[in-house]
């Protein structure tokens, strides 16, 4: 992979150009699901193909093959080429890069048990077994569950002079249990929706969430939840767990740093940012506690945003995003940091295969822990507690959102009285945040994945980091969701 | 072209090695799919190109059927030692697999409707016409003094299906979509298309009406949320209307995750509300075939508000005892089938006769990050984006600060008063499809943010 990455780089650094980076990656993937009581889907697949950027004529050109061949990368070299040339139709500046050192490295993410040596029938002896337990529920009509490993290698090089080999393995678990009851549908899930807990681990991750041991519990809330009451419409102090907080800080703090959405690069179609440029350091973006980090290091835990560098060849690093409650810091790349005058790239470019252009995306967003027990977060004389999302959705410039969870629990004297159905919240993003009036330790703080977030087009789907501790919000508007 | 990447002869070759290969490793039965692309697509903001790439892929799968047992293996590497190992890897693991006492032997030879979807002009579209194209665009939101941020798409795409019981399909196409969003200081204006001909395409005049609503929607006002008559763009329709469609699945209904659950055969939907799934519509994209080479059969979904027929995939079509539709996706999957080729029928109206009847309400361009609230009340949450005006006395007379909604969709097409012409219609949350305009009462805002 090497040869083929210096090999693709020679076909364009030597027709001319400002700038050049090229990643070979290589990837292998396995995904087994049982549904019902039977296998559902099995699968196991690899790609592997060259994408070449490159800086010509003061425009960006890019262009992605799958055959490795001479003449293949040849092919994709002149077209990369080609492109950035047509760039210049529609041309108003030069593309400026801040300044990164050459690096040359070698790395593979940490991982305990290599989940490509686990026999398939093995994991599926695993998934089979959550999903008796979960049929042994009266009631259950759909019972999943799923795990996905991939082995991710990437070598980039670039005309300065940088060459990085690096290998990161992740993976994902989980289950879901549905109840169809006379006109109603309720799901619960473990240890998260929409496939469960994804991190940069091999297959210890499916050992350390305990699948077995949590699938009656949720089975059963599954089922309960069509005898219980609608969750009530109003304002109330909201107690979330750390999945659903994860979710939260995803869409209405990690998106909005993205400083190419704020630039306007993104607006037509993930969007814009209310951040502009003259928030930074300015705006109370929330309570005094609220401290939030973007972290790609290996210190911060395994997340799906940790790495050793980022795809334009930039160290991995941490940065204040909030500190205090002020927000102080945006996720930059070469190319933007030069726009606002930062000295360096902060190392959020990613992309989601050998296929696409590197753009700014999450890294670990996360909310640090804070120094309430959970007694402390749940010391409240009314409030509306949610775990596990069901529902999210939030405005292109990200003030407003509305989450729906799988369940809710009415709070009364810190003391879960009852069980609610189809809870939601919603609100204006800073607002939101300001109200926030209890943070739980760090031994109740958990890195989550979230594996589908997309961006870009042709869009591509990245996997972040967020890390949470459960946390308290006071006066926050429950229930529109099924207002009206 | 993607047919050079991947041509019908050389997918037969491929075919040919697979199946010996499997052959002679005492596996008879096996279907291969092939999926190929090459793409381009050219990206502006801030009335520049920033991003401009192309993309050349070939994707190639392996299910072996083994004693009640099936799984996929696929890899892009097609020389002899890529595919000896995917087919090596496919057997692999289909034998570690449990049995499906419900899976089918491998589909037989049948014949697809005919459709022609390939054009060579657009597979060959350069990047100078689309940074051209694109020039003329910006221009044109430039002189309006706006700023653009857009797309202009080209290429080309292939989709095979082969078994060792004879299935043999292939279908290539071709398409072209152009996007973008016109920004004033304080207001946007979207407008999106697409065709397999990229010359059936005028991104010029997408430009113009992308700012003619940016302008029009200058200086927001707050309108409070409520329950309003809106009128729907197509768009609007297409990525709202369309959130329903998987629910008309066989397999969704007995997994008990459908809204359709005891509710086939019931008038659901207004009167005026047909919708069919048409893979041979005109204005239609895609395979004629499904996921196991079947022929996709035209289902009549609505009828004058009664839902009448779902889709079916060959073992939920051999659990109900009826015929496959042709909907089916790609075993192993866990969903089944869906139809992915809507046509809503439309009435005589237009947009501006809507408006014209409408004392008062909300002329909506698109929606915006839609999400199931209800999975059987089927109701949604989402935000409106990029051209929200209010109508007053008949007149589109400002625009109006975006709303959040929650709407019930068996709510909002039981309340439609009017329908355009069917247009191909493009947005960003559903696939393309066949949809009118729709002038509907009683739409759900609930609440309205900050721009």
């Amino acid at each position: 992979m090497k040869d083929t990455a210096l090999q693709a780089l020679d076909m364009v650094a030597r027709r001319g150009v400002t700038y050049a980076d090229v990643r070979a990656i290589e990837i292998r993937d396995r995904e087994i699901s049982t549904k019902n009581g039977k296998a559902g889907h099995v699968s196991s697949s690899e790609s592997m193909g060259v994408g070449i950027r490159v800086l010509a004529f003061g425009c960006w050109g890019f262009a992605a093959t799958d055959d490795l061949t001479k003449e293949g990368l040849e092919a994709a070299a002149v077209l990369a080429l080609e492109i950035a040339r047509a760039g210049t139709a529609a041309h108003k500046s030069d593309v400026v890069l801040m300044p990164e050192d050459k690096h040359e490295a070698s790395w593979v993410s940490e991982f305990r048990i290599d989940p490509f040596t686990i026999p398939i029938d093995r994991q599926l002896a695993v998934l089979l077994a959550v999903d008796a337990e979960l049929r042994h529920q009266p009631g259950i009509s759909l019972a999943e569950a799923s795990m996905q490993f991939e082995r991710r290698r990437q070598v980039f090089a670039s005309t300065l002079g940088s060459v990085i080999d690096q290998t990161r393995y992740t993976a994902g678990a989980g289950f879901s249990a549905l109840s169809y009851k006379e006109g109603e549908i309720q799901r619960r899930s473990y240890p998260n929706s929409f496939g469960g807990q994804y991190q940069l681990k091999g297959y210890e991750l499916v050992e350390e969430l305990k699948l077995v041991e949590h699938a009656a519990r949720i089975a059963e809330e599954a089922v309960a939840l069509h005898a219980v009451d609608q969750c009530p419409e109003g304002e109330f102090d909201l107690i979330l767990d750390s999945s659903q907080l994860g979710l939260q800080i995803h869409e209405s703090i990690g998106h909005p740093i993205e400083l190419d959405r704020v630039l306007g690069t993104e607006a037509n179609y993930a969007g814009m940012s209310f951040l502009t440029l003259d928030q930074l350091g300015r705006l109370r973006y929330g309570s005094d506690i609220v401290n939030v980090v973007c972290d790609a290091r290996v210190q911060h835990g395994p997340g799906l945003g940790t790495f050793a560098f980022d795809d334009e060849g930039v160290t991995a690093q941490s940065t204040d995003i909030i500190r205090n409650g002020q927000f102080v810091g945006y996720m930059t790349s070469r190319e933007t940091a030069a726009q606002v005058g930062q000295s360096r790239s902060n190392g959020c470019m990613r992309a989601d295969g050998w296929g696409r252009l590197p753009l700014i995306r999450m890294t670990n967003v996360s909310l640090e822990p804070g120094e309430q027990s959970l007694d402390e977060v749940y010391d409240a004389d009314h409030a509306i507690a949610m775990q596990t999302n069901r529902s999210w959705s939030i405005d292109d410039k990200r003030y407003n959102f509305q989450f729906g969870c799988e369940i809710g629990w009415e709070i009364r004297n810190g003391k879960r009285v009852r069980m609610l159905k189809n809870p939601s919240y919603s609100g204006i993003t800073t607002e939101f945040w300001n109200q926030c009036a209890a943070i739980a330790g760090p031994e109740h703080w958990t890195l989550w994945g979230v594996p589908n977030c997309g961006k870009g087009q042709p869009e591509q789907v990245m996997g972040t980091g967020h890390g949470a501790s459960p946390a308290r919000f006071r006066k926050i508007k429950i229930g529109s969701a099924y207002a009206g | 072209m993607p047919d050079d990447v991947l041509s019908r002869a050389a997918c037969e070759s491929i075919f040919g090695q697979v199946a010996d290969a499997a052959r002679a490793r005492g596996v008879p039965d096996i279907e291969v799919i092939f999926g190929g692309e090459d793409q381009a697509l050219t990206r502006f903001a801030n009335n520049t190109i920033h991003q401009n790439v192309a993309e050349r892929e070939v994707n190639l799968s392996v299910r072996p059927v083994i004693d009640g047992r099936t799984a996929r293996a696929s890899t892009n590497r097609l020389d002899q030692q890529g595919i000896r190992e995917v087919v090596e890897a496919s057997i692999a693991i289909t034998r570690l697999t449990e049995p499906d006492p419900e899976l089918l032997p491998l589909a037989h030879a049948a014949e697809s409707g005919a459709v022609r979807r390939f054009y060579q002009v657009t597979a060959n579209a350069t990047p100078q016409e689309r940074a051209q194209a694109v020039a003329e665009a910006i221009a044109a939101v430039e002189e309006q003094g706006q700023t653009a941020a857009g797309i202009y798409s080209t290429g080309g795409s292939m989709f095979s299906l082969m078994n060792t019981a004879g299935a043999a399909a292939w279908h290539h196409e071709t398409m072209a979509r152009f996007s973008i969003t016109a920004m004033g200081a304080d207001s946007s204006g979207w407008a999106k298309a697409s065709a397999c001909r990229h010359s059936d395409l005028d991104p010029l005049a997408l430009a113009r009406s992308a700012a003619g609503k940016a302008a029009h929607s200058r200086a927001p006002q707050v309108a409070p949320p409520g329950r309003y008559t809106v009128v729907l763009e197509p768009a609007a329709v297409l990525d709202l209307v369309g959130q329903m469609f998987g629910d008309f699945s066989a397999t969704a209904i007995r997994d008990g995750r459908s809204f359709l659950n005891d509710r086939i055969g019931k008038k659901i939907f207004g009167e005026n509300i047909t919708i069919r799934d048409d893979v041979c519509d005109p204005l239609q994209s895609g395979a004629p075939f499904d996921g196991e080479g079947v022929p996709r059969r035209r289902l009549t979904l609505v009828d004058s508000g009664v839902v009448r027929e779902i889709a079916y995939s060959r073992q939920a079509a051999a659990v109900a005892g009826v015929a496959p539709t042709g909907h089916g996706f790609p075993l192993p999957n866990e969903i089944g089938e869906a139809p992915v080729n809507i046509v809503i029928a439309g009435g005589d109206s237009t947009v501006a006769e809507m408006v014209r009847s409408t004392e008062r309400g909300i002329l909506v361009t698109r929606f915006w990050y839609i999400r199931e609230v209800d999975p059987y009340q089927k109701i949604f949450t989402g935000m409106t984006r990029d051209g929200t005006f209010l109508i007053e006395g008949g007149e589109v007379t400002r625009g109006v600060r975006n709303f959040r909604f929650n709407q019930s969709l068996m709510e909002l097409l039981s309340n439609v008063e009017a329908l355009s012409t069917p247009v191909r219609a493009s947005g960003e949350e559903s696939v393309d499809m066949v949809v009118p305009a729709m002038k509907v009462q009683g739409f759900n805002f609930t609440e309205v943010t900050r721009f």
